[in-house]
């Protein structure tokens, strides 16, 4: 390359190059570099990581590609089996969806700039042959997913595959790192430092909280506690989102997620714009709500249906035609969340509460990519709280206010899962795989015990009782290195290398046959449905998928036989509750907002009302209290609390005041938990108990409770073998299922319960052991949030006893029922069924 | 195992009748038969863990001989059964009895000392355990009962059979409960798997097809500390 180069310095006075190939492609566009993209280029050529964060539609993707581009621009792509070829850009995306949709994009510049450079995309959809060409042969620019580099880097070539890799670029980072899959990328980092210790990494990523953890995930940690930051560029603004809540003419329910009242003037809303986007947080109330717009779609517009579990040719048919401009509307869920460029989309429409006030923002930026412009979006909350919630979110966006939850320790079944990864890739040293391991971020506080811990549990499973030695998979030889035991071991651990674990998953097919002796085969597939929720229908029962109303008709191997029925009414699966706990943030500005009448004027009419109704028959709690009603209904009597910290916290809560109640002899039968609030019922007035003395608010809500009665209630708790199902899977302990390829005639896989009962009894103290309760603890149980809450709440409680139920309580009594019980109860409904006979 | 400890004080079972015989099934999923002071249990699967460990470097935690050794231990504590009778897959592959620890062979020999012990060949172990005790046999007839591993797909009357790992399930105010389950109707009853690592089949599986009459099955779920006789009408 001859040409000139345009050799500036920017704001920051770094010096950068940007070829007048590039400059003139700008301005053929109309458009002019802008200066977050040309710091980003001065860093990234200084040799430096930077992180960029920036609003939607502000050029991240062409900021983060651009260095890359400038350097290949100056160099001959050199044909097969001529110089040196390999990868020198790795872009790394959470969806599949997205490193299609980047490549799209990136060929629009190379094209127009004539520029030589191989794109290619690798993820589990990359067939074969092509994974295995891209190995001889590898594009210079590679769009990959966190498990293809797993995998990658666990092959034994890896380090030849990746020598001349230069810039790793992570899109949507702040989403990425907040999982597992954030803890195995952050090892999968370290490994490909070891092979470049130049690298330079590119972090791009909406606003969060604290952009330092970001900062500290892209660049090497050096030991001692010491902390590394990579550069740091960040661009203010855009225009203002104009959001605003439905104000329904129809009455919106007391409680409920289907928002079912909504979907006439939703309807109207999508007549009057090009194209909308309609989010929801579950799949099962996409299919609902889809379906209720086409029950009244006498216009037929061509709405469709977009989510994880629909056939991926269906999926990518939706996506087409929303490129096309052929939609006018989609309902969707998560699956269309992160930066997808789909369209015109004038309008996002977001059904029920959005739960924090980053998600809102990230959905928000899908209508209208263009900065300048406001973003459109209507708010429909489901029911009553969720006004209040959408208020407060509402004007959480306006004030730019960030609740990105902080960043997690490393998880230790990851760890294990990438221990055995460095095995089969090659002989690796103890010393300096633990180096490389906390040089990751998230691992840097990793303790040396901990790790040998986790070599002797990937050896030989790790227990005290040492009886698998003889079985070692990796074994340290005489040179000192740790070596596997049989190269078979590495075809396995590709089978199952990830930290996806998702529920068993049954093909929806599509049969004419019916009856309980029909023999089933074949059909068309419509989907993917979970096996959890299938073995809850009986032969006849009808449900929702794909848009439209079936009949369930029996299992088969791995698939679940449909057919078609004219019912109207489907059995609709009993709402879970919301997917995502209400955010810290947002709980209080709620909290603050039911205690601030000046704050009502906000708020629809008729939820004003159902305020001020409480103020008048109960009490309405300051943003510090806790309020606390008690009242008797029917035969029995109740107990409100209303805590906002999310139906996760509320659940862990209620395990533990039962339990505390039945000691203060208050006999409480059972309890409910939404996101909002807790009920629990029982045989005594808790009222009198209460005003008594017999039983004291201030100690059913001490924080002792997550002590003695936490331990206690865990160790029998159905959740905590959920999380170790999950860690067992990511640690290696027990494989995959790969549905249809199951042995016939008998279960062959172990149950994890099983697994977790012996373990519980023979070894608590068990690697995984530590590592489910430290899982739980964060997550499931949201024991972190529930601990601050009694911290705050302490002295502050606020009891009001009732004679009958206050308006605030109804939402949470109407919930009663819909519940699932657990444990002990089990037994008395099996009592029940065998009663019948 | 102390939740098992606590159980054994008011567990009582539930006595059924099987060809006129009175039995009683334990919530551990084993068959007490008083007339005889016979005590039936089936598929152990004793070792299954370290199975995995030499087969398929899956490393189970090793304490599954013992922890199905301690129930075992308990329910003969609780039936002082004269005769024992473990209906094959007693052991989970040919080598196992000689993997055995020589702490488990210890107690596994005081448990079969002092009483008659048949050991019931199963499709996991077809040939006699070594060094452990008891009588080998590939089926056994007591009075009007047929033990054997295999229920066989011809009709057999009074027999009493394992190998399906039968487990059922209902659906209660929205709730779905599966449980391992003693099956039957008049002529047969299928024993659940007893070992610590083992799982159960549900009734609905075509494995089951044409062993019961459907309208006399009858699925003796089990509880924590109870048994719960279930129609099969009520089975989802």
């Amino acid at each position: 390359m001859t040409e000139q180069t345009l050799t500036k310095s920017n704001s920051e006075n770094l010096p950068f190059s940007l070829p007048v190939q590039f400059l003139n492609w700008f301005a053929s566009n109309g458009w002019q570099p802008r200066a977050h993209q040309l710091e980003l280029l001065a860093h990234n050529q200084n040799g430096q990581s930077t992180l960029l964060i920036a609003p939607t539609g502000a050029g991240k993707t062409l900021a983060g590609f651009l260095p890359s581009l400038v350097e290949l621009s100056g160099t001959e792509n050199p044909k097969p089996g001529k110089g040196k070829r390999g990868i020198h850009t790795l872009y790394i995306s959470p969806l599949k969806a997205l490193a299609v949709d980047i490549k799209r994009n990136l060929e629009t510049p190379i094209e127009e700039m004539g520029l030589d450079i191989a794109v290619e995309t690798r993820t589990g959809d990359t067939p074969v042959n092509r994974r295995q060409r891209q190995k001889l042969n590898p594009p210079q620019v590679l769009l990959t997913t966190p498990e293809q580099l797993a995998l990658l880097i666990a092959n034994k070539d890896a380090d030849r595959f990746f020598d001349n890799l230069q810039t790793v670029i992570f899109d949507e980072l702040h989403s990425l790192v907040t999982s597992k899959r954030g803890h195995l990328l952050a090892l999968g980092l370290a490994r490909l430092r070891k092979f470049r210790p130049e690298l330079k990494t590119i972090g791009l990523s909406a606003t969060v909280s604290d952009p330092e953890e970001l900062r500290r995930w892209l660049v090497a940690q050096p030991p001692l506690g010491e902390i590394a930051l990579s550069e740091f560029v960040k661009l203010e603004g855009g225009a203002k989102p104009d959001i605003s809540i439905l104000n329904s003419k129809e009455r919106v329910p007391w409680s409920g997620h289907s928002a079912r009242y909504a979907m006439p003037e939703v309807y109207e809303a999508i007549k009057q714009h090009k194209t909308t986007l309609l989010f929801v947080n579950t799949r099962s109330q996409a299919e609902l709500l889809f379906q209720e717009l086409w029950n009244i779609n006498d216009d037929a517009l061509p709405i469709a249906l977009h989510h994880g579990s629909l056939d991926v040719g269906q999926r990518r048919r939706v996506e087409e035609a929303m490129q096309r401009n052929a939609l006018r509307a989609v309902v969707a869920t998560s699956t269309l969340d992160l930066g997808i460029d789909w369209g015109d989309v004038d309008l996002v429409v977001h059904v029920g509460a959005p739960k924090g006030a980053s998600r809102l923002a990230q959905r928000i930026g899908r209508a209208n990519h263009r900065i300048d412009e406001p973003s459109k979006a209507i708010l429909v909350p489901a029911n009553r709280f969720e006004v209040m919630e959408c208020q407060a979110a509402l004007n959480a966006n306006y004030l730019g206010a960030q609740d990105t939850p902080p960043l997690q320790r490393g998880t230790l079944d990851v760890l294990a899962q990438h221990v055995l990864g460095s095995a089969c890739a090659g002989p690796f040293d103890e010393n300096a795989l633990f180096e490389e391991i906390v040089s990751a971020a998230p691992y840097a506080e990793l303790d040396p015990d901990t790790f040998t811990q986790i070599l002797e549990y990937v050896a030989t499973g790790g227990y005290a009782l040492r009886t698998y030695e003889q079985y070692a998979k990796i074994r340290k030889t005489k040179d000192g290195a740790w070596r596997l035991t049989h190269p078979s071991f590495a075809q396995r651990y590709r089978m199952n290398c990830g930290t996806i674990v998702e529920a068993p998953m049954l093909d929806v097919r599509l049969t004419r046959k019916r009856g309980p002796n029909a023999a089933f085969q074949g059909g068309p597939v419509l989907g993917k449905i979970e096996e959890g929720f299938v073995e809850q229908m009986a032969p006849g029962d009808t449900f929702m998928f794909s848009g439209r109303t079936l009949r369930f008709e029996g299992i088969r191997e791995a698939a679940c036989y449909v057919s078609k029925t004219q019912s109207e009414d489907p059995k609709i699966p009993a709402y879970a509750g919301g997917k995502f706990p209400l955010s810290t943030f947002l709980a209080d500005q709620v909290r603050s907002m039911l205690c601030d009448p000046q704050q009502w004027d906000e708020l629809p009419a008729q939820v004003s009302e159902w305020l001020a109704i409480q103020q008048q028959k109960s009490v309405l709690p300051d943003r510090s209290e806790l309020l606390v009603e008690t009242f008797p209904r029917g035969d029995r009597f109740y107990l409100i609390a209303y805590p906002f910290e999310g139906r996760l916290a509320h659940q862990t809560l209620g395990m533990l005041l039962t339990r505390r109640m039945e000691r203060a002899r208050a006999r409480p039968l059972g309890f409910v938990a939404t996101d909002y609030a807790i009920a629990i019922w029982g045989l005594r007035d808790f009222s009198n108990l209460i005003q008594e003395r017999s039983m004291s608010l201030d100690y059913l809500f001490d924080e002792d409770m997550l002590g003695d009665d936490l331990e206690a209630w865990l160790d029998e708790s159905f959740l905590l073998k959920r999380t170790f199902k999950h860690c067992a899977t990511i640690a290696g302990l027990i494989e995959k299922r790969f549905p249809g390829r199951e042995k016939s005639g008998r279960q062959m896989t172990i149950s994890s319960d099983l697994v977790y009962d012996v373990l519980r009894s023979h070894q608590p103290d068990h690697i995984l052991m530590q590592a489910t309760r430290a899982d739980a603890a964060h997550g499931l149980l949201d024991i972190r949030r529930l601990g601050d809450m009694l911290a705050r709440i302490k002295g502050s409680i606020v009891h009001q006893p009732l004679e009958q139920i206050s308006p605030l309580a109804v939402p949470v009594m109407l919930e009663i029922g819909k519940e699932s019980i657990v444990g002990e109860a089990q037994d008395a409904l099996l009592e029940e069924a065998a009663g019948k006979l | 195992m102390t939740a098992l400890m606590k159980s054994r004080d008011h567990t009582s079972g539930l006595e059924i009748s099987f060809q006129d015989e009175p039995l009683i099934i334990d919530p551990s999923g084993c068959v007490f038969w008083p007339d005889q002071h016979l005590l039936v249990v089936s598929d152990l699967h004793l070792e299954k863990g370290s199975s995995f460990a030499s087969k398929r470097r899956t490393f189970l935690p090793p304490y599954d001989t013992q922890a199905s050794l301690e129930k075992l231990a308990i329910c003969i504590d609780r039936w002082q059964p004269q005769t024992i009778i473990s209906l094959g897959d007693s052991f989970h592959d040919q080598e196992a009895s000689e993997r055995l620890p020589q702490s488990y062979r210890l107690r596994l020999r005081q448990m079969i000392e002092g009483r008659e012990w048949l050991w019931i060949s199963g499709n996991h172990d077809p040939q006699p355990p070594k060094e452990v005790g008891g009588t080998f046999c590939t089926e056994a007839k007591i009075g009007a009962l047929n033990f054997i591993h295999e229920p066989k797909p011809e009709f057999i009357t009074g027999e009493i059979a394992g190998h399906l790992h039968p487990s059922a399930r209902i659906v209660s105010r929205g709730k779905r409960l599966r449980r391992r389950c003693v099956a039957g109707d008049q002529k047969r009853i299928i024993l659940p798997a007893f070992g610590t690592f083992t799982g159960g089949l549900d009734l609905s599986h075509s494995a089951f097809e044409g062993l019961f009459e459907p309208v006399n099955l009858k699925a003796w779920m089990l509880g924590q500390k109870d048994v719960y006789c279930i129609d099969a009408s009520q089975l989802r």
